[in-house]
């Protein structure tokens, strides 16, 4: 039995993510090889070979895996499939844009976001916006998975020592080409990643207004989150929104500042370690999770808060 | 250009949906049903399409029990040309409906196939990728924006650092993420219009797919409940909670 994991990385370092997806595939049992696809990604591929757990490396470099194009990585995951019994990934955009297509031209039913591994056949995914658990089992031959990060602690990033194999990639498919990218600048800590989370939702009233969220999360070196509603209304980008169709967080302090708590965005943070929540309206569902509630003007208590931390 | 727009058949988002006492699965009796949101903006982008122009037919598709009938009404209601149910009464999982919408399009011959990025009961976020997969066409997942033009569309998608803009050769699959369009009110008139609009029924068995469950479900249960927590009366009071109580700064 040997598990394939699908590393994710910027060319240079494995993100937080993959180290989680390996963290899953210990629990499996047997050996884990990590696969590093993309184009310069020699250091990323080195990375790999660094991290604990891990046996071997497949390093595949080419043009034509550039750019996250799903039908060429598809591809070169299929090639190699046959030698294994698990194929993993994070469930992070390219995972889920590339595995499901993988899982389809290997015949197998992918299972979607893990939480736990309870055999090398069962494992347990939340459905219904985190509404509900289901543990499922699969008679697949090859078990195709997205693993939540959040469920899972990450593995160390160094101690281990993998040799690193060079692999061939499939021909370009010519079916999908990269156009552009438009990257959200920031300089706080990753939202999936961070410490602590500082979100906002629509009682900020405006995009102007999240500015008064800055002086919290600096002192508090959060990342800064939003809630659906603050997204749809322009107020901060869309790779903010935290919730069932946004990012899943699960930090040891998410504070929710103006965010009502609809079932959406409670399935992207109620795994969070302790709750904050700040709301004017005092019967807010927030209010059901939180462990800590302060009902108040959140134009008053912000600024109140940052000037607490100060002392 | 022909669009085919898969929609499902889901709880209605705004219901909390309870766990079944005996662990089978959540409880749907009796519980308000809807189109999959992201279904909706599926069928508002495809008819979108056919008012610029681009399209020139609109075909949804459901795969389910009976009742995905009134869903299908409702897609035919929004704007629809027509519709088709694949009846099943298995439970469909992800592979098998993509199987099944695979050979949906080799009866219809469509140029693109616009699906919701997930659905809101398995969350699964699967079908469209699986259905690219099987019929080797491009995919374009969680669109933002959809541009058609000269045989390939432009589509710019979500992810996680930001948008990716790539460009997909014809025909291919499309997965729409929220930010893509706001979809419109079904009007009463458009709802009677809706009742004479062909609806086709197939069998799975007649389109030659096997849609038996490759994951067994062995029991569902209730997410663990958080511990009720304090409200505090002041900035103060939650500072000294988060460093002396709960630890967290």
């Amino acid at each position: 039995m040997a598990v394939l994991v699908f590393a994710e990385h910027d060319n240079r370092s494995l993100k937080k993510a993959t180290l989680s997806t390996i963290a899953a595939a210990q629990k499996l049992g047997g050996e884990i090889h990590l696969l590093v696809a993309g184009h310069g990604c020699a250091e990323a591929a080195k990375a790999a070979a660094q991290v604990a757990g891990v046996a071997k490396v497949l390093h595949a470099d080419a043009p034509q895996l550039d750019d996250e194009i799903a039908e060429n990585v598809a591809a070169l995951i299929v090639s190699i499939a046959p030698g294994y019994t698990h194929l993993l990934a994070p469930a992070t955009s390219n995972g889920k844009n590339v595995m499901p297509r993988a899982a389809a031209l290997l015949d197998s039913q992918q299972i979607s976001e893990i939480i736990a591994v309870q055999a090398p056949d069962t494992f347990v995914r939340p459905i219904y916006a985190g509404n509900a658990l289901a543990t499922v089992k699969s008679a697949d031959a090859i078990k195709v998975i997205t693993v939540r990060a959040t469920g899972f602690d990450a593995v160390a990033a160094t101690g281990g020592a993998a040799p690193v194999e060079s692999l061939a990639a499939p021909a370009d498919a010519g079916l999908s080409r990269f156009v552009g990218r438009e990257v959200a600048k920031s300089e706080r800590p990753e939202l999936t990643s961070a410490r602590v989370v500082v979100s906002g939702g629509r009682g900020m009233g405006s995009g102007e207004n999240f500015r008064l969220l800055e002086p919290l999360a600096d002192k508090l070196n959060a990342a800064m989150g939003a809630s659906r509603a603050a997204v749809d209304a322009g107020f901060v980008p869309n790779d903010w929104q935290v919730g069932q169709t946004g990012k899943i967080v699960a930090p040891e302090l998410y504070v929710a500042i103006g965010i009502s708590g609809a079932i959406q965005h409670l399935a992207g943070m109620k795994d969070s370690r302790v709750i904050v929540a700040i709301n004017k309206d005092e019967e807010a569902p927030i209010f059901q999770v939180a462990d800590y509630g302060i009902v108040g003007d959140l134009f008053k208590v912000v600024p109140e808060l940052v000037e607490e931390l100060k002392k | 250009m022909k669009v085919l727009v898969p929609v499902k058949r889901v709880v209605d988002y705004n219901v909390k949906v309870r766990v079944k006492a005996d662990g089978t699965g959540v409880e749907t009796a009796n519980v308000k049903m809807s189109m999959n949101p992201f279904d909706e903006i599926a069928l508002e982008e495809a008819i979108r399409l056919r008012e610029a122009g681009v399209a020139t037919e609109v075909v949804a598709v459901s795969c389910g029990v009976p009742a995905c009938q009134e869903t299908l009404r409702t897609a035919l209601a929004i704007g629809a040309d027509r519709a088709i149910l694949v009846a099943s009464d298995a439970e469909l999982q992800p592979l098998a409906v993509a199987k099944l919408l695979k050979a949906v399009c080799a009866k219809e011959n469509p140029q693109l196939v616009i699906l919701g990025k997930q659905a809101i009961d398995d969350d699964a976020n699967q079908t469209g990728q699986m259905l690219a997969a099987l019929l080797g066409w491009a995919q374009a997942t969680f669109a933002s924006k959809v541009q058609v033009a000269e045989g390939r569309a432009q589509v710019t998608r979500e992810v996680d650092g930001g948008l990716d803009t790539i460009s997909v050769k014809l025909p291919a699959v499309i997965t729409t993420d929220l930010r893509l369009n706001e979809p419109r009110y079904v009007t009463l008139p458009n709802i009677m219009k809706a009742k004479k609009k062909p609806l086709e029924t197939l069998q799975p068995d007649a389109l030659g797919v096997d849609v038996a469950p490759r994951l067994k479900t062995l029991k569902v249960t209730e997410p663990p409940k958080r511990q009720a927590g304090v409200k505090v009366p002041d900035a103060r009071t939650l500072v000294e909670k988060l460093r002396n109580e709960a630890k967290v700064i």
